[in-house]
């Protein structure tokens, strides 16, 4: 009998439900159809019972005349302007409660933040309840505490809080700055009635002091764990070289807890952003304040609610943008 | 009886209630009801023929959902009881005694003013009896979409200010701050008229009227502007309510209705004529307490045509409407008629002592007018 031949060597042929470098792809094309199926289906669903009701999605109304005030707004608004102009006053209304926002507490956080690691044991413990009180408080409670409790008890005229420089009533939060004519002036009572060059709102005042405490908290909190994450070992460095406890936080620990600090910082600016639409509970004309009243007079309700998702979420992402740029520039450049 | 139990089961799983109905299910249940008419033709009396999606998902239910305004006393208010009471609760009760033969199978919700079309278009309320203005925007399929009943007070805006703080008219409050509710008709017409007598203002608007009143009470704005009826009944409810003094203009109308949606129509013929009844029955005398003389009245005698068809007797006013045949005395009973609600909860016999003004009947000149009952 002749020796067997090895069988000639044929190619390997595996079925494509069994070849692993075609099936992730067709799962992934299954699950995506089913993702766009899925909203073809909700979107199907919304258009089918907004015809039935007859309300189609229609983007007309913002350009009639909004005929309502609001009242405050660094962009010129009257009531015989459009629903555009409107929203966009409560998006700039939005954007200054949240940069105001964001630097206040930021301020805020990192001093209470440092502050844990303090050696004075009475400030440690004062850091420890204020960031334990204020973080377990819903913060809507906390704006109409600071709004009807704080703010709305405040005196008028000859009886307003004065500090040099700054007058704290009623009817406002009034702070000394330039006049006409770079000329420094400070609040001054005329006809019983504060006016200074810089005037804040009760309604802004409150907001911003409800946000910067409220996010101040927890921006304390990402702090200590940046400062913490920093090893033992450079602090005892810093110490051995004579350096004092402040220097060596700014000048050896804070930059290597900056790269731990900046994501977590990232995550409470996006929630700050957020939290600032409950501006509406203590009377700021926000964009989300705003938005509602549209809604109300409008009853577009879905393109409303769209607009306010839609400028929420950019302003989520840009903030995103800023801090990751951020994170970049702080990160061990590794060669 | 079988149809019953079968549109029962089967009717709140589609309807007009925007959920995600399958196209399958739906063609399921057009079948089944393609059927229907067979089965109700040999159906026992007491059976309506008509029926409305919504009227069907409360009776499957068993209770009315009702939206209301909650800390509104007079129109609608939680007592220390824990029980609602006011107008607007009472056209509640009258309407599920209408449609379920008790005032007492209500569910309230209470709702802010900018909650209020949002929960009625997405069906988490059957009915909305909260001191809402009909205006064309809500009433128009392009704007909020609304059915409006019979205006159940005629009221219009006012202006409230603390007593003897020299706020006598609109032009004294000049670059004054004013607090408003926010989604309310009264924040357009204070800027209409503000902007006709060019008087610059600043309007305070918070969500709920609980945290507008705050901000008044706080003293943060000089004046709060709402419905006169509103601010009457608010006041009672304050420290001391003579500390703060109506002014006399009326700076609009505000007629105050009840509302369901515009996709159901049977629903809200229902409500429209459950109201009317009430009104009717004012004008006719009937009462809460002598509504069962009448009706024994009526069976006995034949010549009383008007009572025995407006009471049910005769006729089928119940079964066009998809009601009772009785359901105008199960709502007199529940909340007696119009006068008897007006007087109990806003009128001489509350805290807010309100003239009946222009919600006296027409025969009185006033605007309360039933359309006939025939």
């Amino acid at each position: 009998m002749p020796a067997a031949e090895p069988p000639p060597r044929q190619p390997v042929t595996i079925a494509w439900w069994r070849n692993r470098r075609v099936l992730p792809w067709v799962i992934q094309i299954l699950v995506a159809l089913l993702v766009l199926l899925l909203i073809a289906f909700l979107l199907g669903n919304l258009i089918r019972n907004l015809t039935a009701a007859g309300m189609l999605l229609s983007w007309r109304w913002l350009g009639q005349p909004a005929s309502f005030d609001i009242a405050e707004s660094l962009l010129p608004f009257d009531a015989a302007m459009p629903y555009w102009r409107g929203l966009l006053a409560g998006l700039v209304n939005t954007l200054r409660a949240v940069l105001t926002g964001l630097v206040g507490a930021t301020l805020l956080g990192t001093a209470a933040g440092m502050a844990a690691f303090s050696s004075n044991g009475l400030l440690r413990a004062l850091v420890r309840t204020y960031v334990e009180v204020v973080r377990n408080i819903p913060l809507l409670l906390q704006l109409v505490f600071w709004y009807f409790v704080v703010f709305l008890t405040l005196p008028n005229g000859t009886a307003a809080l004065q500090i040099p420089g700054v007058v704290l009533a009623k009817s406002g939060l009034y702070v000394a700055g330039f006049a006409e004519g770079l000329r420094w002036a400070g609040p001054q009572l005329v006809n019983g009635v504060w006016q200074a060059p810089l005037r804040l709102s009760v309604e802004f005042s409150a907001l911003i002091t409800g946000l910067v405490i409220y996010s101040g908290a927890f921006i304390a909190e990402v702090v200590r764990g940046g400062i913490a994450a920093v090893p033992r070992g450079q602090w005892e460095a810093a110490a051995s070289l004579g350096l004092r406890w402040f220097t060596t936080l700014r000048r050896i620990v804070l930059p290597q807890a900056l790269r731990v600090i900046i994501p977590g910082l990232n995550t409470q600016y996006i929630s700050l952003a957020k939290n600032s639409s409950l501006a509406v509970a203590v009377g700021y004309a926000d964009l989300y304040s705003v938005a509602e009243t549209t809604l109300n007079q409008t009853g577009r309700a879905v393109e409303v609610v769209v607009l306010l998702m839609g400028a929420y979420l950019i302003l989520d992402l840009l903030i995103s943008a800023l801090m990751n740029g951020l994170n970049h520039l702080v990160q061990i450049k590794e060669r | 009886m079988r149809s019953i139990t079968v549109a029962k089961a089967v009717r709140p799983l589609f309807g007009k209630a925007p959920g995600l109905g399958s196209r399958r299910l739906g063609l399921a249940v057009t079948a089944l009801l393609a059927g229907l008419p067979l089965l109700t033709a040999c159906a026992p009396e007491g059976a309506t023929g008509l029926e409305s999606p919504k009227m069907s998902q409360i009776k499957a239910r068993g209770r009315l959902i009702c939206g209301v305004e909650g800390k509104l006393p007079g129109f609608s208010f939680v007592e220390s009881s824990g029980a609602y009471s006011g107008l607007d609760v009472d056209v509640c009760k009258a309407v599920a005694a209408s449609l379920l033969g008790d005032p007492s199978k209500v569910e309230y919700r209470d709702l802010n003013s900018t909650e209020r079309f949002a929960a009625l278009a997405s069906g988490e309320v059957d009915l909305l009896s909260r001191n809402t203005t009909m205006t064309l925007s809500r009433d128009s399929a392009g704007g909020n979409g609304l059915s409006f009943g019979p205006t159940t007070f005629y009221d219009g805006q006012g202006v409230m200010a603390p007593t003897g703080s020299g706020i006598n008219s609109l032009k004294d409050l000049a670059g004054k701050p004013i607090c408003v509710e926010s989604g309310t008709t009264t924040e357009l017409n204070l800027a209409d008229r503000m902007r006709e007598l060019k008087v610059p203002y600043t309007p305070l608007k918070f969500q709920t009227s609980d945290q507008t009143y705050a901000a008044y009470l706080g003293k943060r704005c000089v004046a709060v502007t709402s419905d006169r009826s509103q601010l009457a009944g608010k006041r009672t409810s304050f420290p001391d309510p003579s500390a703060h003094t109506l002014l006399p203009e009326v700076l609009s109308k505000e007629p105050l209705t009840p509302a369901t949606t515009n996709g159901d129509p049977v629903w809200a013929d229902a409500v429209r004529w459950t109201v009317y009844g009430l009104m009717q029955a004012e004008e006719l005398g009937i009462t809460q307490a002598n509504v069962d003389a009448k009706l024994a009245e009526a069976k006995a005698s034949a010549n009383l045509a008007d009572l025995r068809r407006f009471l049910g007797v005769e006729g089928d006013f119940g079964r066009q409407l998809g009601l009772p045949a009785d359901f105008v005395v199960k709502s007199i009973k529940a909340s007696g008629n119009y006068g008897e609600i007006f007087d109990r909860n806003v009128g001489p016999g509350s805290r807010l002592k309100l003239d009946r003004g222009l919600n006296r009947q027409w025969k009185d000149g006033g605007l309360i007018y039933s359309p006939p009952f025939r």
